[in-house]
């Protein structure tokens, strides 16, 4: 029983992770319609930036001779994800507007393919540990009075993943900008034809975006050192969009939560039976299934075809 | 002119027909039929559920009360894949060509039920499937000449205009041959001209084909002209149904459409 | 000035409808054959063979096979990674539990077998649309990499869980295994491209072809014009599938020898083949023996040019080449996103009415 809440419960964290890199995914799919591929190896970007600000020995402190604080660093790396963010927009995304929906697809790819090699240039590509000071090992009362073991990290992810969806909602909710993207999202001809401009919109939503893969990025790194691999949890997040959908937030985070469950379960109970190591597709058959019963996603509406 | 032909037996009824989504009513215990070889139109207001009726005909919605009778066979639903091959085709309000395809091959599609030749003879494009490729190939020009859309028969139909698209439309329809014709809106947005042209086709594919008609139209005059009867639809429920005659100087009609104030 | 119709008078439909109804296509055409049949396999060696031409036959056949899919029937999939490993294994299989069986006829067993695979993880296209399905497609790829990873009677439980192609002989020509002559892999695959480009061409431009099309152009119309949603993208699903089983079969059993799963047919395969299909254009045969060339060729090329050129070291070269990859890719999407074809396409019409451009 202790054993089955203790596979429940870091199924839920994981299920926090992917959410996180989801949300990414839903952000820029429902402001412009582009499913960007680019998220998972944004992730890895982002860590390597805040990894090399802030470490001894890394990229700053080898050229210049000193390394930031820790929350300096997140700051500078935000801002490199929104310098990233205008450069996409500017030198890619501008040039493909009214494309077909592959085409952006396939420059996304593009995209993760540039990423991926500049990140290792500039960065290298050896595995490495990212500390930004989140505390490591269980948590201790837990473990004393009940016996559970749960990381300390994954509370913290879990809250952080909180406290940035609250602050998106917010941002969506309550500022002109937040009503302009959802405007957006809504209806692109019509959104222009009241004044918005798409150009800075898209910046706007692939700053946030990049924020978004920052964050996962972080917590990704902090548990399992940042390497290479990161860029892959895009695909074990992909599941998660067929169930919770392309354009919900909340389908997102939902979603998430259900194919980090579902995983550690299958994992756990149903993996040894068949020689292990299912995490890779068991997400997406379980996604699979659930369309069967549910084809319209967690949240969509049933859609009614008109001709 | 109309009045000479021959209207044949009752091929089509609908009875009782619901139909809504959530809680919306889109259509009520509608009932009309359609006999063989006449123009019947369906007239309303905007979003009087004229679109739905043709949707429930061909399979497209399905309806949750009533039942439709079509050569002899009575169903509530059927697919409408299945509607098209006993001999219902139709055209849209929103066109709805192959954007991709030139306008022979949209054509060609609208055969496509017809051709039975299997995926091997069409892989070696030898013998039977070459043939009937050859025949269908004809019988689709036959209909580009009646259209008089000989010149753009290469053209993909994206960049046709407005008006081109809709005669490729109804082309790709006839090419069905079908025994039923659903005409969605086959006029709107067009000039005098076109609509001209377009009422010509529709009354020689009805004269010279034989094919039932049933049209959605907006403009009055053109219904009056070329319908031999008329059914009336407003907010979901059947109005008035008869002659064009008898449609005008119905007074709910005239109500309808013209307003009047309830005091 | 060369380049004309006029005088060319079309007096059957049948004539009208060619593959290349223009002359000159047409000698522009059986030339390239001629070289490709004729010149080629004379001078042919080990390099050319492995690092060029069998790539580029190979990729150009799993393109068509996904071009079926995606270009044509407008169903977008990122399994064919997957798929190809499903040609691959089943041939080996094959080759393993029949060492008499004709060669030929285990490669086309394997495309069937790829097909049965197709039809069984196209089924979600029946209920999910666009990027929904293909996500879906991705359960194809991951599991089935899984699956011939983790079941040891795929690889005949060998050690290093590596399949190895065994010798084949056919017509006294030894085709597969390190001794077969560059000529003969050669024209063995150059057969099977050439025949299935030409089946390939006569399904798309037939009934079947116009049904694919009409479901990617606006599915909904095409099922109230009688197109069964159901027939039409299964049968999608199994030609292409059929195309890429037989491409992974040559690519394990001609190409590479020897293959492992993970490597072999992992997920950027299925991108691979995806870039070449976009590259080259969607919808179009020809498009995938362009963008097949280009993506064997241009890695080469980048990598000469930066090891030999500017004597980059190896390592940082390879990352150089992935960055600019993508780079390629992006500018080649913006310049021109419908693909070689259509740049091919425009180049007639130009040359069409040079040197009067008006």
């Amino acid at each position: 029983m202790l054993f089955l809440a203790e596979t429940v419960i870091s199924g839920l964290m994981a299920g926090v992770m992917y959410a996180l890199v989801a949300l990414g995914f839903v952000l820029i799919f429902k402001a412009s319609g582009i499913f960007n591929f680019a998220q998972g190896v944004m992730c890895l970007f982002a860590a390597l930036a805040l990894f090399d600000f802030i470490s001894p020995g890394g990229f700053m402190d080898r050229w210049f001779g000193f390394y930031l604080p820790i929350w300096l660093g997140v700051i500078a790396t935000m801002g490199v994800m929104i310098i990233l963010a205008w450069m996409i927009e500017r030198f890619v995304l501008r040039f493909l507007v009214n494309q077909d929906a592959i085409i952006l697809f396939m420059a996304t790819i593009g995209l993760a393919y540039f990423l991926e090699g500049a990140g290792d240039i500039m960065f290298g590509s050896d595995v490495k540990p990212l500390d930004i000071g989140i505390p490591q090992g269980a948590v201790d009362f837990l473990l004393d009075d009940y016996g559970l073991y749960i990381e300390k990290l994954e509370i913290v992810a879990a809250v952080t993943a909180t406290v940035l969806v609250i602050v998106l909602a917010i941002f969506f909710q309550k500022t002109r900008v937040g009503r302009a993207l959802r405007a957006v999202a809504d209806d692109h001809q019509a959104a222009l034809s009241v004044g918005i401009s798409l150009h800075s919109i898209w910046v706007v939503v692939w700053s946030v975006a990049g924020i978004v893969a920052l964050v996962a990025g972080i917590m990704w790194g902090s548990k399992s050192g940042v390497q290479f691999s990161l860029s892959l949890i895009a695909l074990k997040a992909l599941p998660v969009l067929i169930l919770g959908g392309f354009t919900s937030v909340p389908g997102a985070i939902i979603g998430g939560l259900i194919i980090g469950v579902g995983e550690k379960l299958a994992e756990v109970y149903v993996g040894p039976f068949v020689g292990g190591a299912i995490e890779n597709w068991f997400a997406y058959v379980l996604a699979l299934v659930f369309l069967v019963f549910r084809p319209q996603g967690l949240f969509g509406e049933k859609i009614i075809e008109r001709v | 002119m109309a009045q000479e032909r021959k209207i044949g037996d009752v091929i089509l009824r609908v009875d009782d027909i619901s139909l809504s989504f959530g809680g919306v009513k889109a259509l009520s215990n509608i009932s009309f039929d359609v006999k063989e070889h006449e123009v019947r139109a369906i007239i309303g207001p905007n979003g009087a559920g004229k679109s739905s009726m043709l949707n429930v005909i061909n399979g497209f919605y399905h309806p949750q009360e009533g039942t439709i009778t079509y050569l002899g066979n009575t169903r509530r639903q059927m697919k409408p894949h299945e509607a098209a091959r006993q001999g219902i085709a139709r055209t849209f309000q929103n066109i709805a060509l192959f954007k991709g395809m030139s306008t022979l091959d949209n054509i060609m599609t609208g055969r496509n039920t017809m051709m039975k030749k299997g995926l091997f003879w069409q892989a070696l494009n030898l013998g039977p499937a070459r043939k009937e490729e050859m025949e269908h190939r004809q019988a689709v020009e036959r209909i580009i000449e009646f259209l008089e859309i000989e010149h753009i028969r290469k053209t993909p139909v994206g960049r046709l205009p407005y008006g081109l698209q809709k005669r490729v439309e109804l082309g790709r329809a006839l090419a069905a041959e079908p025994s039923l014709l659903l005409l969605d809106e086959p006029m709107a947005g067009m000039n005098i001209e076109e609509k001209e042209d377009m009422c010509r086709f529709v009354l020689d594919v009805n004269d010279e084909f034989g094919t039932t008609i049933v049209l959605i139209e907006h403009d009055m005059g053109v219904v009056m002209d070329i319908s031999d009867r008329v059914v009336v639809l407003d907010y979901g429920c059947k109005l008035a149904d008869g002659t064009p005659d008898e449609v005008r100087s119905n007074k709910e009609v005239i109500d309808a459409y013209l307003g009047v104030s309830h005091d | 000035m060369f380049y004309r119709e006029s005088g060319q008078f079309k007096t059957s439909y049948q004539t009208d409808q060619a593959i290349f109804p223009i002359a000159q296509d047409r000698w522009f055409v059986y030339a390239i054959l001629a070289i490709a049949v004729f010149v080629v396999p004379f001078y042919i060696d080990d390099y050319w063979a492995n690092a060029i031409f069998l790539p580029f036959l190979i990729y150009a056949l799993a393109a068509m096979g996904l071009n079926i899919l995606t270009g044509y029937c407008g169903q977008l999939s990122l399994g064919t990674g997957g798929f190809m490993a499903v040609g691959a294994y089943a041939t080996y299989k094959l080759m393993t539990m029949f060492p008499e069986m004709n060669f030929i006829l285990i490669i086309l067993l394997s495309g069937g077998i790829t097909a049965m695979v197709g039809i069984l993880f196209g089924i979600p296209s029946l209920r999910i649309k666009g990027f929904y399905l293909a996500v879906a497609t991705l359960a194809a790829q991951f599991f089935l990499v899984w699956l011939f990873n983790k079941v040891g009677w795929f690889y005949n439980y060998s050690a290093s869980g590596q399949i190895s192609a065994t010798r084949m002989v056919m017509f006294g020509f030894q085709i597969t295994g390190p001794e077969a002559a560059p000529a003969v892999k050669y024209l063995f695959c150059l057969g099977f491209v050439l025949v299935f480009g030409l089946i390939a061409k006569n399904i798309a431009r037939g009934r079947i072809g116009r049904a694919w099309m009409a479901i990617r152009d606006m599915d909904i119309a095409a099922e109230i014009i009688g197109i069964k949603p159901l027939d039409a993208k299964l049968g999608a699903f199994a030609v292409s599938s059929f195309y890429i089983g037989m491409s992974g079969s040559l690519y394990f059993a001609v190409w590479l020898g020897a293959a492992e799963v993970g490597e072999a047919f992992g997920i950027s395969q299925s991108f691979l083949i995806l870039f070449i299909v976009i590259i080259g254009g969607l919808g179009t045969v020809l498009g995938s023996f362009l963008g097949a060339a280009f993506m064997v060729l241009m890695p080469i090329l980048l990598k000469n040019f930066m090891v030999d050129g500017l004597s980059i070291m190896a390592v940082t070269a390879k990352h150089v080449e992935i960055m600019l990859m993508g780079t390629m890719i992006i500018i080649f999407l913006i310049v021109e996103p419908h693909g070689f074809a259509r740049l091919w396409q425009i180049t007639k019409e130009k040359l069409r009415l040079w040197p009067f451009p008006h």
